[in-house]
């Protein structure tokens, strides 16, 4: 027992380190396997490797530290860097999170979850509904009419083969009416981003996420949950929810928000560092499983600005419930600016990015994979 | 049929004053069983313990959820034995319910009810034979499943990470229930799903031989009633995919405690493949909880209805239809894992073609009602009552089943109701139809219909209450598995607790039923349904003889199925 619980840790560690690593391979990874045409989005292991064998192996050491400790919040906000212009944004109650006694879907911000909130409030819910009330109707009429004191002598009826190829392929016609719209908005879904698009690398942790920006010089994001006051401590040194102005509802609010650029595509990679997590956002119409030794991708278009909460939705161990998602989408330049509050950020080789900016961020092509790899790290 | 019943009612007196003297003393005959009818009696008072056992569990997690925050879940660890918990292994305790609950309902009071309860009682008397083919094997398959749960319950009580007892969920997800979890917990877990399993594929295999080789003369398999064809689908569906539960899980007791790396990237493993592994099993689980069921459904709806089964063909192959489809369907459970574009699209249009002929199943009960002459009586109500709930927990299935549409409801609270109406108001409800419409054939006593009536109702109104609310909960964006919730959430949640409350005071009723039948209970007719009631269990008295049909039933060739 004690031999494998010893084996297991070391290879736990290996992993740890190794996903660390590919924390720093992903700028290569996005470059050398953009989206295959077919769409096949989840990056294999031997692609994660191989990419993380090319580059120097000893940076891993000190991010897989951080990862290992949830407390230390290594990336401060605000007051430790340049520029300081960024104060998080203060959430709308009602949108990007559920609504006390809410009934339907939450408010999309996405293209995609507009589709979405769509196909299912007037494709499928009447669909649905008139189904379930047809049934329900024919029980009652059945209830009624054919009781024994309405109907004392039974038919012997037992067969009807036009009746029953009725109901077989009405249903069929049916269900080729939802399939339509629903193929439809899962190959929209799978369109990859543009090959210039920002890649954010989304790491789930026991119980904390982790953002990487590796466009942006490669810093990193620790977001845990704030405090709740008056329950029990559930991430030691971290604030309470409320004690900032900005701060949203409570087992939602985090204290590292991840913070995207509105109104162009971001290219999500998500994976985790120890057992499986899903990155959800609801009202993104978002959903993807971080997997250790697995990165999935997916493309984000927040239209909004705005701050948009979520949960992890994979059972990841006991603190499962206290790992929440905000999501805070900035116009382009005060993403930037929120850029430059963390130490070693660059945006886009210096350029003073503008503002409409859709998809202005011709990404960190030029400024080489050497380049990022070695301004990064160290703070 | 009718001209074999009087035949047979001459010999099952017989029987009556032959039998009394063959029984076996109590320990040989309760415990060393081979005979169908105690075992599958055994059964059901196995799956009632373990029932109560699951509810309870289900109880906590709901008076757990009334309100955000950890209320009760500190206590509940010291109950799984912790003497100081942290918060962790607190939060620990929530995971504990969760996998405990699932795991039991699924394995040890659905499958021990509706497939080892009922199937053993009825597939033999409905197909006139005089027991199982391996009446031996069959006592095993019943000792297995208890061990299994023996070992389940002691994993509650055992290291398991965090705290005592294994938290990964029915699913057992690697890695969390590798080197997530420490400790023997998981391990025993492990082991009840083995025992468990090895006693379904055992009895699997004793339907299947018993359905294809005991069969009264003249019974072809285009007579046999609805039931039996929805045991026999099942017992292939077990036969196939339990194997796969069993390789999958013995895989992650060696990645545990062996050192290989099956389900971990550290070694080349993949815990995508666990998932894939886990539910080409665990989807036709859900129909082996749902088929047998239907075919309950069936007999009481033509019994009451003083019908033969509308479409009988059709239904019987329909069963097939599901049971086929239902194997090539997996992957809509892991939408959100990474799948490519196609394999999302190919497992949403194969999802949705299991629509139809479940559609065919309800279209056939209704149209099998239409014209009949129906009678009220208990059993009839809760299979009404079963039509309906299935019929809107189907639906949401058809939602869900859009790969698209479920990245925002996957993970839930919209799929816990979406299963909960499938199988606790679906097989639960078929459950109690298929008690209350044979419960005085097994006993010999009739139950209070007025409090079967009563009991209805009020399990319709909490069962409804606990998870339509859910819908809203899910389409809200509440994820499945959380102690704890935003604020927003409350109001949902509230309701769904109190219609817990009342689900328990129709379980209270139930047991009155079942008291009331045992002390006061009138002494059951042979054929106490009337006229409608055809199949072979009604030509023999109430309970049965010990043995019955040793001069086989012969079936006459224009009967009606």
């Amino acid at each position: 027992m004690n031999f494998t619980r010893n084996a297991r840790a070391v290879t736990r560690a290996a992993k740890a380190a190794g996903l660390a690593l590919a924390l720093f391979a992903a700028p290569q990874l996005a470059q050398a396997a953009p989206t295959p045409a077919g769409g096949d989005v989840s990056a294999s292991v031997e692609a994660q490797t191989g990419a993380e064998r090319m580059k120097a192996p000893d940076k891993g050491a000190e991010p897989a530290a951080n990862a290992g400790n949830p407390i230390v919040p290594d990336v401060p906000t605000g007051d430790a860097a340049a520029a300081g212009s960024y104060t998080p944004m203060k959430p709308t109650p009602g949108v990007g999170m559920p609504v006390e006694g809410g009934i339907g879907l939450q408010d999309q911000y996405s293209e995609l979850g507009e589709y979405g909130h769509w196909i299912h409030n007037a494709v499928l819910m009447p669909i649905i509904t008139v189904i379930s009330l047809l049934v329900l109707v024919l029980l009652i009429v059945i209830i009624v009419r054919y009781n024994k004191r309405a109907n004392p002598v039974a038919s012997k009826t037992s067969h009807n083969t036009l009746l029953e190829v009725v109901w077989t392929l009405l249903p069929v016609l049916i269900l080729i009416g939802i399939a339509v719209p629903s193929i439809d908005l899962l190959a929209k879904q799978f369109k990859p981003a543009p090959k210039e698009a920002l890649t954010i690398k989304i790491t789930g942790n026991q119980w904390y996420w982790t953002y990487g920006y590796p466009d942006n010089g490669d810093f990193e994001v620790v977001s845990n949950m704030l405090n709740i006051p008056g329950a029990p401590v559930i991430n030691n040194g971290i604030r309470e929810v409320g004690s900032e102005p900005w701060d949203g509802p409570s087992h939602l609010e985090v204290d590292n928000r991840m913070v995207v650029p509105v109104g162009e595509p971001i290219r999500l990679q998500v994976t985790a560092a120890d057992v499986i997590h899903s990155f959800a956002v609801p009202s993104l119409w978002f959903k993807l499983d971080a997997v250790p030794g697995r990165i999935n991708e997916k493309t984000l278009f927040v239209e909004k600005p705005g701050v948009y909460y979520g949960q992890c939705s994979e059972l990841c161990g006991a603190k499962h419930g206290y790992m929440p998602i905000a999501v805070e989408a900035l116009p382009r330049e005060q993403y930037n600016a929120w850029v430059m509050t963390h130490a070693g950020a660059q945006i886009d080789g210096q350029e003073p990015a503008p503002a409409a900016a859709a998809a202005a961020a011709p990404a960190s092509e030029e400024a080489a994979p050497e380049a990022d790899m070695t301004a990064a790290p160290e703070a | 049929m009718a001209t074999t019943a009087d035949q047979f009612q001459a010999h099952s007196e017989d029987h009556g004053h032959h039998d009394h003297d063959h029984k076996p003393a109590f320990f040989a005959r309760w415990f060393m069983s081979t005979n169908h009818k105690d075992i599958g009696t055994m059964y059901l008072i196995f799956a009632i313990f373990a029932g109560i056992v699951g509810g309870a569990f289900s109880g906590m997690m709901r008076v757990e959820l009334a309100e955000p925050g950890i209320q009760y879940l500190d206590t509940f660890a010291r109950w799984f034995g912790a003497t100081n918990p942290d918060f962790n292994s607190t939060l620990h305790t929530w995971n504990v319910l969760i996998t405990a609950h699932g795991l039991i309902m699924v394995f040890f009071l659905v499958m021990p009810a509706i497939i080892g309860g009922f199937g053993n009682w009825f597939v033999p008397l409905m197909i006139g034979a005089p027991d199982m083919a391996f009446p031996r094997m069959n006592n095993i398959s019943f000792w297995l499943t208890v061990a299994g749960f023996c070992s389940l319950l002691t994993s509650a009580f055992v290291p398991g990470g965090m705290g005592n007892g294994a938290g990964t969920g029915w699913t057992v997800y690697a890695p969390l229930s590798t080197y997530g979890s420490t400790g023997p917990a998981v391990d025993f877990g492990i082991f009840a799903l083995h025992l468990a399993g090895a006693g379904s594929i055992m009895g699997a295999i004793n339907f299947i031989t018993t359905i294809f080789n005991m069969r009264a003369p003249g019974m072809t398999i285009h007579k046999m009633p609805l039931f039996v064809w929805s045991v026999l689908v099942t017992a292939f569906l077990l036969l196939l995919a339990l194997p796969v539960l069993a390789a999958a899980i013995t895989m992650l007791l060696t990645d545990r405690n062996f050192g290989t790396t099956f389900f971990d990237p550290a070694g080349g493993g993949d815990p995508i493949l666990y998932q894939h592994l886990f539910w080409f099993f665990g989807h036709p689980e859900v129909y082996i909880m749902i088929l047998p069921a239907f075919g309950i459904i069936s007999q009481i709806v033509s019994t009451f209805s003083k019908k033969p089964v509308f479409g009988y063909l059709g239904m019987a192959y329909a069963m097939v239809a599901i049971g086929v489809v239902g194997f090539i369907v997996w992957a809509h459970h892991m939408y959100t894992t990474g799948l490519s574009v196609n394999t999302k699209m190919y497992f949403t249009a194969a999802t949705m073609v299991i629509a139809v002929p479940t559609g065919v199943k309800i279209f056939s009960w209704i149209a099998t009602m239409w014209g009949g002459s129906l009678e009220f009586k208990s059993p009839m109500v809760w299979a009404l009552g079963f039509i309906f709930l299935f019929t809107v927990g189907g639906v949401t299935g058809v939602v869900l089943a859009n790969g698209g549409v479920d990245d925002v409801l996957h993970d839930t609270y919209y799929v816990v109701a979406h299963f909960h109406y499938v199988l606790s108001l679906g097989a639960v409800t078929g459950l109690f139809a298929g008690f209350f419409y044979w419960f005085p054939k097994m006993s010999g006593r009739m139950h209070s219909e007025l409090l079967s009536h009563i009991q209805f109702w009020v399990f319709f109104v909490g069962v409804n209450m606990i998870f339509f609310p859910m819908h809203f909960l899910g389409l809200q964006g509440m994820p499945r598995r959380y102690p704890d919730y935003a604020e927003a959430y409350t109001y949902w949640n509230q309701i769904a607790t109190h219609g817990y409350e009342i689900m328990a005071v129709s379980i209270l009723i139930w047991f009155v039923n079942i008291i009331y039948a045992f002390t006061a209970g009138k002494k059951a007719e042979d054929n106490y349904w009337g006229e409608g009631a055809t199949t072979l269990e009604w030509t023999l008295s109430s309970p049965p003889p010990f043995h019955q049909y040793e001069t086989l039933p012969v079936i006459e060739s224009a009967g009606h199925h």
